[in-house]
């Protein structure tokens, strides 16, 4: 069984339940266990760089040293703590003044961190470690028919050049195929949901909503799927207040990408929190149940 | 004797864990400002933003709303191709404008930074109900019907929970935020 020290971060205990759930749900399902981090704090989100910058990596860094006790990798799901878990590691790991500073904060906690634990999204950990192939293996319900707006959205790509293609990344589509899905192509799959500008600058953020949603219904999406609370947040808890905005009228289903995989793996939608959001899923457990009956037929 | 600091050396060392290179380096080529999704939200494009700093326009700087419109989703950062870490560049402008205590008065972004670091001192956790409650005094009447009706489909929903967390080590934590920021007697 894979094990991994697993930070769910502050928005997974209250508006990203349903994240929570079908993660756990979908990971045990897969073999993969995710140990909670003991008496983890939160990681600051957006909002510690403009007070204070080594405050910031501190908060993060205690996290990080409580993971690397356990020897296991870090995984968030939520991409805002994942950012700062990935940047805070590798600043730790370059920059030895750096390091002092947070560990000399760290000592009073009884901690100490180095650095040396690999950060990892949930997604590329279900992707790259669980594999494809064995994921297809346990689809039993498969998504045919249902189109997939894949919404990488900014965070879980930014944090590094070297790594996988920025511009144009591949591999959540490879995900939603594999479930049987039909992932659409769209330009803004990695435009930024606005963030908490949706609480610091309401208008801006309303209208970086309404593009990613009328981008994905212009390219006929049943569903966008997400992997970060503040992006489904914004994009589905709002999307009433955009059509209020701006008279449209959109009224499309938002899902954590673990929850897609939860329907596919043939888990039950309560166990998936599905069915608890503001824009109803109905439709499209609809399409899942009708792919289900075709199969069985 | 010591000459003044200019204005964008002193950015420079608000940058102290970022290795992106030095915002002088900046090529003026607008890549930024083509790739940010809130640029037309902004005062000035971050390509502008950049070219004051360098031309010691302090106070017009300190007048912009930009960087407080700045998402931090470093698209511009992973696109520059002179390297410069500008997501970066616009939290160590927030971090100024928040010592100088110089910002436009409109803007809820410092206060709302302020009320989560206080939070996060005081529990370890960020809880959104209580956020909520620290900046809609900034709304309309009618933005804060609608949040009030938001949350309380969120609370039925089970998605809200009615009482914060607190963490359990938390004030060894608090110790260790000390060693960083005087954070006095928190309340």
């Amino acid at each position: 069984m894979k094990q991994y020290a697993y930070y769910p971060g502050c928005s997974l205990e209250s508006l990203g339940k349903s994240y929570q759930v079908s993660a756990l749900e979908v990971a045990r399902s897969l073999g993969v266990e995710l140990l909670e981090i003991e008496d983890w704090n939160c990681c600051g989100a957006t909002a510690y760089f403009p007070v204070d910058e080594l405050l910031a990596y501190t908060l993060t860094a205690r996290n990080l040293a409580k993971a690397e006790k356990t020897g296991l990798d870090f995984v968030a799901p939520c991409s805002a703590c994942y950012k700062n878990a990935y940047f805070t590691n590798s600043y730790l790991q370059k920059d030895a003044d750096l390091a002092e500073h947070i560990n000399y904060a760290l000592e009073a906690d009884n901690l100490h961190v180095n650095g040396t634990s690999k950060v990892r999204h949930l997604l590329e950990v279900f992707i790259n470690d669980v594999g494809l192939e064995e994921i297809k293996d346990k689809v039993a319900n498969p998504l045919k028919g249902l189109r997939i707006a894949p919404y990488y959205g900014c965070q879980i790509l930014r944090p590094r050049k070297d790594h996988e293609n920025t511009e144009n990344p591949q591999y959540f589509e490879g995900l939603l195929t594999t479930l049987g899905a039909e992932p659409i192509e769209y330009a803004s799959k990695a435009r930024c949901c606005g963030g908490s500008l949706i609480i610091t600058n309401r208008k801006a953020a309303l209208d970086m909503v309404r593009i990613l949603l009328q981008d994905a219904v212009n390219n006929n999406a049943d569903v966008i799927a997400t992997t970060c609370p503040m992006c489904d947040v914004n994009l589905e808890v709002y999307q009433a207040q955009v059509n209020r905005e701006f008279g449209t009228h959109f009224s499309i289903p938002v899902m954590y990408f673990t929850q897609l995989m939860g329907l596919a793996l043939g888990i039950p939608p309560a166990r998936l929190g599905i069915l608890k959001e503001q824009v109803s899923s109905a439709s499209l457990l609809a399409i899942a149940q009708n792919s289900n009956q075709e199969r069985t037929l | 004797m010591v000459d003044e600091l200019s204005f964008s050396y002193e950015i420079s060392n608000l940058m102290y864990a970022t290795h992106g290179e030095p915002i002088t380096n900046c090529l003026q080529c607008g890549t930024c400002s083509g790739t940010c999704p809130a640029v037309e939200f902004m005062d000035h494009t971050p390509r502008q933003i950049i070219g004051m700093i360098r031309a010691d326009l302090k106070d017009e700087v300190l007048a912009s709303n930009t960087y407080w419109t700045c998402a931090s989703c470093y698209h511009c950062t992973v696109r520059c191709p002179a390297e410069i870490d500008i997501a970066d560049m616009m939290y160590a402008l927030k971090r100024y404008s928040m010592w100088k205590g110089s910002y436009q008065e409109n803007l809820i972004g410092p206060d709302f930074s302020e009320a989560f670091v206080k939070m996060i001192v005081n529990s370890g956790r960020s809880f959104e109900p209580l956020l909520a409650a620290a900046y809609l005094p900034r709304f309309s009447a009618r933005d804060i019907i609608q949040e009030g009706l938001m949350a309380t489909g969120l609370v039925f929903s089970g998605k809200m929970p009615l009482l914060p967390k607190k963490i359990k080590g938390l004030k060894r934590f608090q110790q260790m935020v000390k060693r960083i920021i005087p954070i006095g007697e928190t309340s």
